[in-house]
């Protein structure tokens, strides 16, 4: 990752236009050809430096509903346990964290209802009991990471 | 809240794995789904000012842009003070998110979360005195529970 990537990467945190040329608009912000901005850009996931690229959508926002949800998963069974978490398209995000509950994911489900229905799925299939964590009130989000 | 219709469906599954790396991005949405590009345009931009896309953008792996230490800190707040100390924290310029959350009696007391991410353990441990020193004699108890592995990270999908 060179200087030019990290002022790609810091640049398009902050979001991306909604135009017939996106990328020569940006290109031309940041005084580079268009080819290379996108030549960085596939090889900056490639590399996986970043995750995505695109559009975050909001579940709560498109009427659906969005929690954090915690299991304590025995250390043989870990990743047998990742991997039924994983599965489960409703799970956008999963994390191993150093705690007893130690494997932290986001679900986000298109409808309320679904939400219960996919914990109980996951107790099922996992036989661990989910601690689901759904927002009370949220008082900051703003993920931005300077490269 | 804003319910989405069915052509929104489409336009989110066509995007949710990412937007082309074309210089007509839109365009290909659109002839990829049977619209065009100024349906789509339209729809992303509907969409962005009621919420359904928080923002389009690029997305990093903490690891490698050198963050080593995310940590998720919980705390045990009195519940009649969380809003105002929640704010007070959320707008801290290291505290990435900032939520309310429910307790797990006994197992789990905590009901105040925030990330912070740090290229060092060090400047976790500020961090966290920082918000520690925020939150006083109202903080009844705390942990910090470090990310060790990413094991998924597609963000929302929704089916067909």
């Amino acid at each position: 990752m060179d200087e030019l990537d990290k002022i790609i990467i810091n640049h398009l945190q902050d979001g991306f236009p909604i135009c017939e040329s996106p990328y020569a608009q940006v290109a031309e912000q940041l005084g580079i050809a268009e080819s290379l901005l996108l030549q960085r850009l596939q090889a900056l996931l490639d590399e996986g430096v970043l995750s995505r690229f695109g559009p975050l959508y909001h579940a709560e926002q498109m009427g659906g509903a969005l929690s954090l949800a915690a299991v304590a998963a025995p250390a043989e069974d870990f990743e047998k346990i990742a991997e039924i978490v994983n599965s489960f398209p409703e799970v956008a995000h999963n994390y191993a964290r150093n705690h007893r509950l130690n494997m932290w994911f986001v679900l986000a489900t298109e409808t309320p209802e679904q939400l219960p229905q996919t914990i109980a799925r996951i107790e099922q299939q996992t036989g661990l009991k989910v601690y689901n964590m759904p927002k009370i009130n949220e008082y900051y989000v703003g993920l931005r990471l300077q490269a | 809240m804003t319910a989405i219709d069915a052509i929104d469906r489409r336009i989110i599954q066509a995007t949710q794995g990412g937007l082309p790396l074309l210089a007509q991005p839109y365009q290909a949405i659109a002839e990829q789904i049977g619209l065009t590009a100024a349906e789509v345009m339209q729809r992303m931009r509907a969409m962005q000012e009621s919420g359904a896309i928080r923002r389009i953008g690029a997305v990093p792996n903490h690891y490698k842009l050198g963050y080593r230490y995310n940590g998720m800190t919980v705390w045990n707040i009195v519940d009649d003070k969380i809003d105002e100390l929640g704010g007070k924290v959320g707008q801290l310029d290291f505290v990435s998110h900032c939520y309310h959350r429910p307790r797990h009696l006994p197992e789990w007391p905590y009901n105040l979360f925030a990330m912070v991410h740090s290229k060092t353990e060090q400047g976790v441990k500020e961090q966290i005195a920082v918000i520690a020193a925020l939150l006083g004699e109202f903080n009844q108890g705390q942990d910090v529970l470090y990310s060790t592995r990413i094991l998924k990270k597609t963000g929302l999908r929704i089916g067909s």
